[in-house]
């Protein structure tokens, strides 16, 4: 498989990151240590190349577009300015990805995807859009950078200014730095509190390089920030969520608004009167040793389901993990994760696992 | 990458230092920086007879998990406790606080299918091209 390549590709292997493929693209996994670069983002602020991640422009009103059908937030309500997680679905209610939506406009939008998914998503979109909306798929014109860490307001301010310490959890506009301007959305997948810059391609080393002149901001690579979403409970596409899966099994029914029609809302009428065969748990284990995707899950000798991720928790100091099972498992069953000889002890529990997270704190202080 | 001299090594990254009718076994650096911060570790029970080329241990690092190879057969008459209660000694000293377990030898010469120092670094920088 021939690779994909972010603007940022030449500076990582300059810094002597580890690189592997993701979502299609090669990718900085990690570079001093998956470990080192989780805790500088716990504690401090690291910087991100999410460049991978796919960005779409859609022009046209929210209902008459056909936007509103293809996704299962509330466009309606959202203000301009703001950003809503929410879902794409398919007839079934499986789900085609998880993705944010942005309110650039009254009627433009920007649908920020995830990478694996880039070229499936569009298609659906196109097929469900009605002829006068405009789309656009902006993915190789757009850079994404995540500031992440509870220093990542400081750093920011020291840059763009004091207008950043106004902007609040799910919120976004644009800001200057150095004659260009840039959408800062306060948003993240670590946890803590953060930012994503979204930039021309072209920009991307120069305000790399610029981040990273302070001494506060590390490089992280995907490794930090796969652990870092997991201690969150945060489901990762692929793994946690799949087109065969569906929000209400991912227990993310509180993303969907069913005052709407959209896209799989029929089905997941359907599968919620019928009740769920398997929903998503998290658990945590009785040692340092990690449960990983595709490990069953056993409750004495029955087999009740299988890990989507897991992972040694390092804020934690165990193991940790995400899968599915049968829905009368709930917080406090004990569990086994079995594979091969591999045999592990664990316990349901309420998710997220690391309770200290800074993203959603309002009361950011001046420093 | 570390290689240290008077020790054998295996093509899968243990080493070995004979000491008397006893060796010490381990992991290389190599081995270590290609896991990534190593996160777990199980050893064998003294007293338990492990075989060349047999699994006899387990690593785990933040991305997998990963079976330890006996570099020669033998009886284990010595683990190191203090490696399970911190498995990132294997990341900063692989050959000296990282150790896994201490066995009495078998056999020695089945130390003829091991390389030694300056053969496994041939070894790693080929199959680091």
């Amino acid at each position: 498989m021939n690779l994909k390549q972010t603007p940022l590709t030449e500076v990582h292997k300059n810094l002597g990151a580890k690189m592997a493929s993701f979502g299609g693209f090669i990718m900085p996994i990690q570079y001093s240590g998956i470990i080192a670069e989780h805790n500088w983002t716990r504690t401090s602020v690291s910087i991100f190349d999410i460049c991978h991640m796919g960005e779409f422009i859609i022009q046209g009103n929210f209902k008459g577009s056909g936007l509103d059908k293809v996704v299962t937030q509330n466009l309606e309500n959202m203000q301009i300015g703001s950003c809503r997680y929410g879902f794409m679905l398919n007839d079934k209610g499986g789900i085609i990805d998880d993705l944010i939506v942005y309110r650039i406009e009254q009627e433009e939008w920007m649908l920020v995807v995830n990478a694996a998914t880039i070229e499936g998503d569009e298609a659906h979109i196109k097929n469900n859009l009605n002829w006068d909306a405009h789309f656009k798929n902006a993915s190789n014109d757009f850079a994404k950078l995540d500031l992440q860490g509870p220093e990542s307001i400081n750093v920011l301010g020291d840059i763009v200014g004091d207008e950043i310490y106004g902007l609040n959890y799910y919120s976004f506009r644009d800001f200057t730095i150095g004659g260009g301007e840039y959408l800062i959305s306060r948003t993240g997948y670590t946890g803590e509190l953060g930012y994503e810059i979204y930039a021309a391609s072209t920009h991307a080393q120069m305000l790399w390089n610029m981040f990273l002149k302070d001494s506060h901001v590390h490089p992280a690579g995907l490794g930090a920030r796969d652990t870092l979403r997991l201690e969150m409970g945060y489901s990762l596409y692929g793994q946690d969520l799949t087109n065969q899966i569906s929000p209400l099994e991912a227990g993310m029914e509180r993303f969907i608004d069913f005052d709407k029609d959209f896209i799989g809302k029929d089905a997941l009428i359907k599968q919620r009167e019928n009740g769920l065969t398997h929903n998503l748990v998290g658990f945590i284990v009785n040692s340092r040793r990690a449960p990983r995707h595709n490990y069953k899950i056993l409750s004495g000798n029955k087999e009740i389901g299988i890990v989507t991720s897991g992972s040694f928790s390092p804020s934690i100091g165990c193991g940790i993990g995400m899968g599915y099972v049968l829905p009368e498992y709930k917080n406090g069953a004990k569990i086994v994760i079995e594979h091969g000889n591999i045999e592990i002890e664990a316990e349901i529990t309420a998710k997220p696992f690391y309770k200290k997270g800074t993203a959603r704190n309002s009361q950011v202080s001046f420093s | 990458m570390n290689v240290k001299d008077n020790q054998f090594y295996t093509n899968e990254h243990e080493w070995v230092s004979i000491e008397g009718s006893k060796a010490r076994i381990g992991i290389t650096d190599y081995a270590q920086h290609s896991l990534g911060d190593i996160t777990f570790i199980e050893l064998p029970e003294i007293g338990k007879k492990i075989e060349q080329f047999k699994q006899f241990a387990t690593v785990e690092s933040v991305k997998a998990a990963s079976d330890v190879y006996a570099p020669l057969t033998g009886i284990v008459v010595e683990v190191n406790a203090t490696l399970v209660n911190q498995p990132e000694l294997l990341n900063s000293s692989p050959y000296e606080e990282g150790w896994f377990a201490v066995i009495e030898i078998d056999n020695i010469e089945e130390s003829n299918k091991l390389m030694d120092a300056s053969a496994y670094k041939k070894y790693i920088e080929e199959i680091a091209h």
